[in-house]
């Protein structure tokens, strides 16, 4: 059951890095709608 | 059977679904009274959902070489009129430049949402839905009808290792994340018919920001887990001869038998095999629905089919178009894979007596294993004895 646990455990750890390394490399979701890539110029 | 029969009513209903060669054919009509423009049965068909060829408008885009003199009626327009720059744009004919950069902010009118929207909401919705229900009324009925599968004359009491650590680690993670991905998902696609009218709008916009944040996320703890069980385990289930002998038996499912087999059974490698070719087919149409745009593969995928089998699925899909075909299959995938899982926690856990102690501690009943995998334990306890004797 720690296996169990631990790999739960390790699959929300997983979900709470990804956003910071997609955003390492660009692909932040967020910034696909800020101000920089939408230009009204 | 249940999850074989499933999939192929889910691949049925999205062939028929994307296949317009199959759907019925548009009558030809006659405009001359409108000058070639749609009529009244043109305007009735549509509203009543039915096939119209739309070809006298979209290919009705006006003709520069007819251009007027510029100091004419339609001169300065090139030949073009407002109706047909309107068209143009309707159906994705024209290049436009547009201020506000991005892969698919040029497509300006996309009608084809409005089919997505039914389909999303209606027949992915009911037939989804009621399939999940389905495999769960019919466990209940098997359990019933069937009783839980026991160990012939009882535990050994001595106990062999089935699975290794690292084994039952790439398991959970596939399997917690699944379920988390198969729960939010649900959330996200049934949320809006089912729990505003329960929650109410102010608490499912925050249950539906959560859940879309953790489905997005966890789905790479999902992918690596999928990498993982694919290398720790597709040695294992190469299908051969025992898996015929095997399913011909059903597995000694109804005649109590106990067919033999090597680590996994025929069963299991169905289930393998689902989740491999379903979850990389789940995976695919999510990472192109993750990174909006970036990731078209539905187009490519068509002509691919259309080069084999022949077919007329549509190649020249606009970006919105490739998102909504990634969505409506993601959403049938991911129910396919859904009543495959339900029937396998069931038979790995209150469907058969010792099964969860596989991936629970990793140690399993040697009676147990005997009866369900002879052919593994003689291969273990042979090389125990080489082991020993060496």
């Amino acid at each position: 059951m720690k296996v169990m646990i631990s790999a739960f455990v390790a699959a929300l750890v997983i979900a709470s890095l990804s956003p910071i390394v997609l955003n390492q490399f660009g692909w932040s979701s967020a910034e696909m709608t800020s101000s920089e890539s939408v230009r009204l110029d | 059977m249940n999850k074989n029969l499933f999939g192929a009513a889910a691949l049925v209903l999205a062939t028929l679904l994307f296949n317009p060669a199959w759907a019925q054919e548009a009558p030809t009509a006659d405009r001359t009274a409108t000058g070639g423009a749609q009529t009244l049965e043109d305007i009735m068909r549509r509203q009543e959902q039915l096939k119209l060829d739309e070809s006298f408008r979209s290919e009705n885009l006006g003709n520069p070489a007819n251009a007027a003199p510029i100091t004419d009626q339609l001169g300065t327009r090139g030949g073009i009129s407002d109706a047909d720059a309107w068209r143009s744009i309707r159906y994705n004919k024209i290049d436009p430049t547009v201020q506000s950069p991005g892969p698919a902010n040029g497509v300006m009118i996309q009608d084809e949402g409005i089919a997505w929207y039914k389909l999303r909401e209606g027949p992915v919705i009911t037939y989804g839905g009621s399939a999940l229900l389905g495999i769960i009324v019919l466990l209940v009925i098997f359990y019933f009808v069937r009783g839980r599968i026991m160990i012939d004359g009882g535990p050994a009491g001595t106990t062999i290792e089935r699975f290794k650590p690292v084994e039952r680690f790439g398991h959970w993670l596939l399997a917690g994340s699944f379920i988390a991905l198969g729960i939010t998902g649900l959330i996200t696609l049934m949320g809006r018919s089912f729990l505003i009218p329960v929650l109410g709008p102010d608490a499912f916009a925050t249950l539906a920001a959560g859940s879309k944040w953790l489905h997005n996320n966890i789905a790479w703890a999902f992918m690596l887990g999928l990498v993982m069980t694919f290398v720790m385990w597709v040695a294992h289930n190469i299908p051969n001869k025992l898996d015929w002998q095997w399913l011909k038996a059903g597995g000694g499912i109804f005649t109590k038998s106990h067919p033999s087999a090597k680590k996994f059974n025929a069963g299991q490698k169905i289930v393998f095999w689902t989740v491999m070719v379903l979850g990389v087919s789940v995976s695919l149409s999510g990472l192109s629905l993750l990174f909006p745009f970036q990731m078209p593969m539905f187009a490519d995928t068509f002509g691919v089919i259309n080069s084999v089998l022949g077919t007329s699925l549509p190649t020249d899909l606009a970006p919105h178009q490739e998102m909504q075909y990634a969505n409506i299959w993601h959403s049938i995938v991911a129910f396919v894979m859904m009543v495959a899982i339900i029937a396998h926690i069931y038979i790995g856990s209150v469907g058969m007596e010792g099964a969860f102690d596989a991936m629970g501690n990793g140690q399993v009943d040697l009676e147990w294993a005997r009866q369900h995998h002879d052919l593994w334990v003689a291969d273990v306890e042979a090389k125990q004895d080489k082991g020993g004797s060496s």
